[in-house]
């Protein structure tokens, strides 16, 4: 599969040499595939309806819905276009799953290359529909809020519940080393978007997310 | 050191089967108690495959394993359980068939035996006020699979007394577990994050946002968590998930612990998760985790 890298500037998926990058292929022409990366994707948007002939176009996303760079309609949108973003907490270094977003109609090629384009460049794919925070954010937001209220309402210790929470089931590192170390500031961003977006109270960002935003805000001034 | 000698387990489903293993395992007379003999047969075969794993992996000695299993008995006749000095009770997640059970064993068991729960979501003093001797009632939740996890929450009842709680720590401890002592909480730390935490992965499956394949290969690959949350609740079974979520959602009213209708439908359709061969996942077979 021959793909070609299109590179807006600011990827956060792919900031330094990634086997990604380095597999694409040279000509523009001889590709099946397009791939965008970076922050200004929107770039692209005019150009996506000239790469309709191509397998699969790959837009990186933000925080923002495929359906921005698209356009939706009654449920049926889909096309050769997919979203896709590398998944990092905050400040730490990417990890090696994409999620990768459909929409109802995508063609099944597209996906199927997609996840080939990937996959060659040892990454493991997720695929989900085009909704905010896709599949980890609107898993863990909610869960890194209660453990930050529970750590107010004294529930345990940050590094007895923290202990509890590796032994028991297992994770890397417990919610509040692992917020302390991504930062909480980025958590405040990313579950305040989700807040807004669904206005769900479990995204509703906890107090101590709250104050390390305002502090970061107060800092970059 | 454990002044404990011999353990009684009642319950021989998933966690009764897992706690007896950690038990008999460390070298203390273990008895599993259950109404069913099928459930107690099933019980055994499932902890001889675990035990011929733990061989073929050279953690344990075939000559030791053949003590563990004679050590390892089965009843079910609750009376048997007379002769130990600590129950640990691992039943369904409610409360009056918990009252029901340390009722029973309150009349068979002398005074100085201490009741252990398992339970992971209720209160150890509501549990503890039913069973005819709340002073010696201690909260003993292990982690699934408990063969395999080390972790044990621990939580004193209000009237749990000091003497008691130490003897069960130090029990604990001998039993190779790293306790962990948590206040009397619904769903003590595990629980109150890992029910919502699951529930919400598999609201995701029923909104359509991902299969349950892309959601737990998401927070394998994303988190490094070594299981998925719904290869989880197939392991725990979703008639299991189901008795936990709702104790804890009675306790906390939080709505992120409220049942996704999808386990209630799947529950209907006998898609219980690995004991059944098919939950969110198919499965081959129901053998024990780990060896």
């Amino acid at each position: 599969m021959s793909y070609f890298l299109f590179d807006t500037g600011k990827s956060r998926s792919f900031s330094g040499s990634h086997a990604l990058r380095r597999n694409a292929a040279k000509s523009l022409k001889t590709a099946d595939v397009h791939v965008v990366i970076g922050s200004r994707v929107d770039k692209y948007r005019a150009s996506l309806p000239k790469w309709k002939n191509k397998t699969a176009v790959l837009l990186e996303l933000g925080g923002e819905c495929l359906g921005v760079h698209t356009g939706e309609s009654r449920g049926e949108e889909g096309s050769n276009v997919l979203g896709f973003a590398r998944f990092r907490l905050g400040d730490s270094e990417p990890t090696d799953l994409i999620e990768l977003v459909r929409q109802p109609r995508t063609s099944e090629a597209a996906v199927a290359a997609a996840k080939q384009v990937f996959e060659n460049a040892g990454l493991q794919v997720a695929v989900c529909g085009d909704f905010a925070g896709r599949i980890i954010d609107r898993l863990v937001r909610p869960y890194y809020n209660a453990a930050l209220r529970r750590l107010d309402e004294g529930l345990a210790t940050a590094d007895d519940m923290d202990t509890t929470l590796r032994l028991g089931l297992g994770y890397p590192e417990g919610p509040i080393a692992l917020l302390e170390r991504t930062g909480l500031a980025h958590h405040f961003d990313a579950t305040q978007a989700l807040f807004e977006a669904y206005g769900d109270p479990a995204y509703a960002p906890a107090r101590r997310a709250q104050v390390a935003k305002q502090r970061s805000a107060a800092k970059k001034k | 050191m454990s002044e404990i000698k011999t353990v009684g387990v009642a319950g021989s489903g998933t966690m009764g089967a897992g706690i007896a293993i950690v038990a008999a395992r460390a070298g203390f007379r273990t008895i599993v108690y259950d109404t069913r003999q099928d459930a107690l047969d099933r019980a055994r075969k499932q902890t001889a495959g675990f035990f011929a794993k733990s061989v073929e992996r050279k953690k344990l000695t075939q000559p030791q394993v053949d003590r563990i299993m004679v050590d390892l008995t089965a009843t079910t006749n609750i009376s048997d359980l007379a002769a130990c000095d600590i129950v640990i009770e691992a039943v369904f997640e409610n409360l009056k068939v918990k009252h029901e059970v340390f009722g029973e064993l309150n009349k068979v068991c002398p005074q100085q035996t201490l009741f252990a729960s398992n339970t992971s979501t209720l209160s150890i003093t509501e549990i503890a006020a039913g069973s005819g001797r709340d002073d010696r009632v201690v909260g003993m939740h292990f982690c699934l699979p408990a063969q395999l996890m080390k972790l044990v929450e621990m939580s004193p009842g209000i009237k749990t007394s000091d003497g008691s709680f130490r003897m069960a720590w130090d029990f604990c401890r001998a039993m190779g577990q790293t306790p962990v002592r948590t206040k009397d909480n619904p769903g003590f730390i595990l629980n109150y994050f890992l029910v919502p935490f699951n529930n919400d992965a598999i609201r995701l499956v029923e909104a359509g946002v991902a299969a349950p394949a892309d959601i737990d290969r998401a927070i394998k690959a994303g988190l490094g968590y070594p299981m998925g949350p719904l290869e989880l609740l197939d392991l725990v079974g979703l008639d299991t998930h189901l008795l936990v979520a709702e104790a804890l959602y009675a306790s906390t009213h939080d709505p992120r612990a409220a049942v996704p209708a999808l386990v209630k439908r799947m529950i209907a359709a006998g898609h219980l998760g690995r004991k059944t061969g098919q939950g969110f996942f198919k499965y081959a077979g129901n053998a024990m985790f780990g060896g």
